[in-house]
């Protein structure tokens, strides 16, 4: 993760004892090694079956038995308006959402890294408490207060719902990044006649951008998957997974399947390509 | 000028945020505790009047979905805790240069929705499943066994969805110890085991406690791998919260239910915290 451990140097204590006792060493790492690769087994099992099933040749909206493969579903994947529409409310939801909480909690986190101020440990202290409170405790008074305020629910309230819980995580990814950031780089501006603004905008802004890009990314996948809060503040509105939900009793067809297949496929391209950027970027630092 | 100008700008980067963390998650704490001590029903409209009684109502009526929620919450914990520490520990240790592609493939099932997820192990456990229909016509279970709707398919689920919130955690702890610690410990003729009891654990131990805070408490307050895969006689308090609100609409019972879960889910952070200090548990929470 970070350059320290790369270059941590291979701890010879290690060698000695696999010297001393090879075999039990190698058997203990051999079966700690088997077992990663089972729990991580056990983790993809119910995505791989949500992949497949988006391909099951199913008759009827029941998508239980395997009736043989097909590629027909990623053909008709908006046969259901309403869910399409749950799906595009919950993507204007998540960019929405995820736009808000950078912008208010890029602020935070950056006066939290950069500066000490008077009520800085309240504001740390309830950035904790959203962070660890249950979404049902969250979601549950959040409602209590639209309701005591007379707010009608809807794709308003969620996204407010959605903003609050994703602020800290925002502050918190912005905040590591403004500590860590070598105050020399800035002086050096400072010295070369850069004034404050463009110091901060030339300089200090695109080394924290990156943090601020992961904060939002982090918003928008908290966003267009939850559920819980969701529930609470939707009233008649339908996001996918609440779509999902209500869908249960009556049946969910592959083209849900298929949406979820899309969605995972997307993150996981996302997250593998911003990986592989940051790599890049690190090796050049 | 600029000294001045140093002094307030903390306050007007914070002030949007801060502010909406306090209408949004401070404001209807209190609102919900106003709506607990209410009296009325959703056609008439609802008038404080101080009611208390409905905690103890809610409480006497509600108390085996307490008690069987904090439970699953706590069985979850341990089980995750056994599970997650040596994934965490291969990783940290053993996981070379590919930590990263490790970590990733642990956080893999955030790319799915939490409830397709949920549902995706009903479909897998049903009784027509994949797993149990071969089983049983192998004759290796018998015609009533099933596993949807009994507790253990619940905390299975429980245990799957938070999974990589009790291995990060552990992860981080492991990851930052130093390895001359460890060799420390072999050379002072520790050996295996007694270096993992008397240095590796307790170095690992605030992120256990991180990860304990990060899955026991929505584990106990989750509503949906119990509706999704129990059945009736695993009904957890967040099936009835999420009912007397959205279904009921008796939102006073339904407040108070969250306010007495809520304290009951406080007193359990704040111990954790105490033993610890804040700082180290916030420290690793934000990693």
């Amino acid at each position: 993760m970070t350059a320290s451990t790369l270059q941590r140097p291979q701890s010879s204590g290690t060698d000695d004892a696999a010297q001393l006792k090879p075999k039990r060493r190698i058997t203990g790492r051999g079966m700690l090694h088997t077992y990663t690769w089972l729990i991580i087994a056990w983790l993809i099992v119910p995505i791989a079956v949500m992949i497949a099933f988006g391909f099951n040749d199913t008759p009827g909206r029941y998508n239980q038995t395997w009736d043989g493969f097909t590629f027909k579903w990623y053909g008709r994947l908006f046969e259901y308006s309403d869910l399409t529409s749950a799906l595009v409310t919950s993507l204007v939801i998540a960019v929405v959402a995820s736009l808000l909480s950078g912008a208010l909690g890029t602020g935070i986190g950056y006066a939290l890294g950069r500066y000490r101020f008077r009520g800085s440990g309240s504001l740390n202290l309830i950035m904790f408490a959203t962070i660890s409170s249950p979404e049902l405790i969250m979601g549950a008074s959040l409602l209590s207060l639209f309701v005591s305020a007379g707010a009608g629910l809807g794709p308003v309230t969620i996204t407010i719902a959605h903003v609050m819980f994703s602020i800290s995580f925002v502050a918190v990814v912005v905040r590591a990044r403004v500590m860590t950031l070598d105050r020399s780089i800035e002086e050096a501006a400072a010295d070369l006649g850069a004034n404050g603004w463009t110091t901060f905008w030339k300089v200090t802004f695109p080394i924290i951008l990156p943090a601020i890009f992961s904060g939002v990314l982090l918003a928008f996948a908290l966003s267009i998957d939850d559920f819980i809060v969701t529930a609470f503040t939707a009233g008649t509105t339908k996001t996918f997974p609440l779509w999902i939900w209500g869908a249960t009793r009556v049946g969910i067809p592959p083209q849900v399947n298929v949406m979820g297949t899309l969605i995972f496929a997307i993150g996981v391209l996302g997250a593998v390509i911003a990986n592989i950027r940051s790599s890049r970027q690190g090796k050049r630092d | 000028m600029n000294r001045a100008k140093q002094k307030i700008a903390p306050y007007l980067l914070v002030l949007p945020g801060g502010i909406w963390l306090l209408i949004f998650f401070a404001v209807p704490m209190i609102a919900m505790l106003s709506l607990s001590l209410q009296e009325g029903d959703i056609v008439h409209g609802y008038r404080f009047t101080g009611h208390w009684q409905t905690y103890t109502e809610a409480i006497s009526a509600y108390q085996t979905q307490i008690y069987r929620s904090l439970i699953y919450g706590a069985i979850t914990t341990v089980v995750l805790i056994a599970l997650a520490f040596p994934v965490a520990y291969f990783i940290a240790f053993y996981g070379g240069r590919k930590k990263g592609s490790y970590l990733f493939l642990v956080l893999l099932p955030f790319f799915v929705s939490f409830v397709l997820r949920t549902i995706s192990w009903r479909q897998i456990l049903t009784d027509e499943g994949p797993l149990l229909s071969p089983l049983r016509d192998a004759g290796v279970i018998g015609q009533s066994f099933h596993i949807l709707g009994t507790p253990f398919a619940v905390i299975g689920g429980l245990v799957y969805n938070f999974l990589p919130f009790m291995v990060l955690p552990i992860y981080v702890a492991l990851e930052r110890i130093d390895p001359r610690v460890v060799e420390a410990a072999r050379d002072l003729y520790a050996n295996p085991a007694t270096t993992f009891r008397r240095v590796i654990f307790p170095l690992a131990l605030p992120g256990v406690f991180a990860g304990v805070l990060m899955t026991f408490v929505p584990a106990s307050s989750d509503f949906v791998n119990s509706e999704v895969l129990g059945s009736s006689d695993t009904t957890m308090i967040g099936q009835v919260i999420q009912a007397q609100f959205l279904d009921n609409s008796d939102y006073p019972t339904a407040s108070a239910l969250s306010f007495v879960l809520m304290l009951v889910l406080l007193i359990g952070v704040f111990t954790y915290a105490r033993i610890l200090g804040t700082e180290d548990v916030m420290k690793v929470a934000a990693r």
